[in-house]
């Protein structure tokens, strides 16, 4: 007798209780209970999805690239299941795919859309066999909870190397990382930046991969964009940056709330107004894009979701307190702090800032990346910023050694009194830079403050 | 004296061996310098590049990813033994700081093969199959003019380190593994050779052994003092994150 339903009974009954005893944003617990009671779960509910399952992994940027996909896809008619608010291990994808389904076992959806992490990526992907897999970038990030970017490659390229036949493989191809994982891979879909205009003079500090993983020489870049992302050929192999089908020309960025580009594909291109901010948001567009291309969605289809998708929760969003418009930027790792921070400098005037330093186990413990974030460009933009979080002193002394003078520095671990001060002393406009815990407290405050409503309901 | 003070700080692989931020260092160094009109001037040493073994009064290496380390151990013993032994012997200060502190000893020996190391230390390294000793870490150093001083940081390293006799620890620890997990000590010291799995960004969380290091470089100088309200608070920081 299949006991599917039973199961998925019990673990439904679970995550009611723990919402409702208060504990709200559990979202994983009645999943990681399902997977304890049937590890083949995950399989069992995904293969239900007939239209496709579609995975999407990326140190930085896997959130938003989720959500511009479904503004596409949703606009096809599909109804997708699809996990939210960061709840992207097993125990996160399986209390979505929970969440989905009848209680005679039947899911409600015909096509799954899941953001996964990266250390995360081939237990579930071996479960969930997706029809396209949609790899972003690589960068150094939480060492002491993912282990060197070398060892994560490594991982990804079984993943890449167990896929089906038929599954999609979309990569970036100005990220050498991603784009190497697809040199054995026939039908690779790449897709990638091109224009020099964005190029910057040096590759950043954080900037990771400086060795082909083939051969180990220096890649030499001809540009590079963000990080390590960016045009490079490899002098001892020859390998080269894979020349992507999908493509950005004609970038322009509109500080903190939009970009816009011309969206090439094979010899069709539209022009497209992102209402998202920065670089970061064009490659983001772009994965989201050759996902949907790769669907064989029409090209003013994908041009229409990409204009309607707006930011995701905590990445770019604005929020309102008490006519203060806040925007809020999740900062993680040096090179999502260093897109952050650069598209920050295009925003004319001078910035208010309440940036907010955790150190929980979803933070990383280890906060020593802060140094490997690019501050000192950001500093002459500065009016005045509140630091706060568990390590607030020390994200100060970052500010301090980046050239930001004493007086315009302020620290307040606790989140609510940071929040008072910088919302107290900012003339019109405040930014909020928190890591991810610190994102987490932060709109539960704003929402205590009648802001924005808590995230898990 | 008229020559105005300057200090020289060396940086031995700083493309490759930086994985956790090692530049704060080097900052920290530089701002703490050049804040008392203390020159600072730095170099750095890639693979291949020898190195002026009276070129610089600070040698630094931090920690890497493992096929970077492996890359920086041979290029160490080819190319750099010989000056860095000629600068230790002189007194220069050389810091290793994770991978760079293994790659100071002895060696490192993996599961099927041994990186090389150059010796500076007496220690030798053995990769452990059990899981990595990882976490905020404290540790109480006595240095010349700076007794039972705490030194706060994060530790994430895969190897046992055990000590010579000829090396001493650096410290003892107060909270975390320290050098292998059992022994309770951490780091070690060899006249003016220092190791540590205190990784990366070091000396921002304690400020006082940036200016140890600067004051040692220069001879024992007496530094002026700074306005170091925020790198006590940071100090702090790290130390109660390491549960002190």
């Amino acid at each position: 007798m299949d006991t599917l339903p039973a199961k998925l009974a019990l673990s439904r009954a679970v995550g009611l209780a723990a919402r409702a005893s208060g504990r709200g944003g559990g979202t994983s617990l009645p999943g990681r209970l399902l997977l304890r009671l049937d590890p083949q779960a995950l399989r069992r509910l995904a293969a239900q999805l007939p239209r496709g399952r579609y995975v999407i992994s990326a140190t930085n940027g896997k959130t938003t690239t989720a959500a511009i996909s479904a503004s596409i896809l949703e606009r096809t008619g599909r109804v997708l299941v699809r996990n939210t608010a960061g709840a992207n291990m097993a125990g996160g994808i399986a209390s979505t795919l929970l969440a989905a389904t009848r209680s005679d076992g039947t899911i409600n959806g015909d096509t799954g859309l899941f953001e996964v992490d990266e250390f995360w990526l081939d237990s579930v992907t071996e479960q969930l066999e997706p029809s396209a897999l949609v790899l972003g970038n690589l960068f150094r990030d939480q060492l002491d909870r993912y282990g060197e970017l070398e060892s994560i490659a490594s991982r990804w390229a079984q993943v890449v190397a167990g896929l089906d036949a038929g599954s999609a493989l979309i990569l970036n191809a100005d990220d050498p990382l991603i784009a190497d994982l697809g040199r054995e891979h026939n039908a690779a879909i790449y897709f990638g930046v091109e224009d020099d205009r964005l190029a910057l003079a040096t590759r950043q500090h954080a900037s990771d991969a400086t060795h082909c993983r083939r051969c180990g020489a220096t890649y030499l870049y001809e540009s590079v964009y963000l990080g390590h992302l960016g045009h490079y050929r490899c002098p001892g192999c020859g390998w080269q940056r894979p020349a992507p089908v999908v493509q950005a020309r004609d970038v322009t960025l509109h500080g903190t709330t939009a970009a816009s580009f011309t969206l090439v594909s094979g010899q069709q291109e539209r022009p497209v107004s992102l209402r998202l901010p920065g670089l970061y948001n064009v490659y983001n567009a772009l994965a989201a894009a050759a996902l949907a291309i790769a669907c064989g969605i029409d090209l003013d289809t994908v041009t229409a979701g990409l204009e309607a998708a707006t930011a995701a929760f905590g990445r770019a969003e604005t929020v309102e307190l008490a006519g203060l418009p806040i925007q809020i930027l999740l900062i993680k790792n040096p090179a999502g702090a260093n897109a952050i921070l650069q598209t920050l400098v295009l925003e004319p005037g001078e910035l208010d800032l309440l940036a907010i330093l955790n150190d929980n186990i979803a933070d990383g413990r280890d906060v020593s990346w802060i140094w490997d974030a690019d501050f000192e460009p950001l500093v002459p933009h500065v009016r005045h910023v509140v630091c706060a979080g568990r390590r607030a002193s020390e994200l100060a002394l970052r500010f301090k050694y980046a050239g930001l003078a004493r007086e315009r520095l302020t620290v307040e671990p606790e989140l609510s009194r940071a929040l008072d001060i910088a919302a107290g002393q900012a003339p019109g406009r405040l930014f909020a830079l928190p890591t991810y815990t610190a994102l987490i407290e932060l709109r539960a405050e704003l929402g205590r403050r009648g802001a924005v409503s808590p995230y898990w309901s | 004296m008229s020559e105005p003070e300057k200090l020289r700080v060396c940086a031995l692989y700083p493309e490759l061996m930086n994985i956790y931020a090692d530049r704060g260092n080097l900052l920290m160094l530089r701002c703490r310098c050049e804040w008392r009109g203390i020159a600072f001037e730095l170099s750095s040493a890639g693979i291949g590049e020898g190195i002026d073994p009276d070129g610089a009064d600070i040698f630094y290496m931090g920690g890497g990813q493992d096929s970077d380390q492996e890359l920086c151990a041979a290029d160490l013993v080819e190319h750099k033994r010989e000056a860095l032994l000629a600068a230790a012997a002189r007194g220069a200060i050389v810091l290793g700081v994770c991978g760079g502190y293994q790659l100071l000893g002895h060696g490192y020996q993996l599961a099927d093969r041994t990186l090389p190391g150059i010796g500076l230390l007496d220690v030798h390294t053995v990769r452990s199959d059990g899981p990595r000793l990882t976490g905020n870490v404290a540790i109480e150093v006595d240095l010349p003019g700076a007794h039972a001083r705490v030194l706060a940081g994060f530790e994430n390293h895969g190897g046992r380190t055990h000590l010579g006799p000829h090396a001493s620890p650096l410290g003892r620890v107060l909270r975390g593994h320290g050098n292998n997990g059992s022994d309770g000590y951490e780091g070690a010291c060899q006249g003016s050779v220092i190791g540590t799995y205190l990784h990366g960004p070091l000396l921002p969380k304690n400020a006082w052994f940036a200016d140890w290091l600067i004051s040692s470089a220069l001879g024992g100088a007496a530094l002026e003092p700074l306005d170091d309200e925020l790198e006590e608070l940071a100090h702090a920081s790290a130390r109660a994150a390491a549960g002190l």
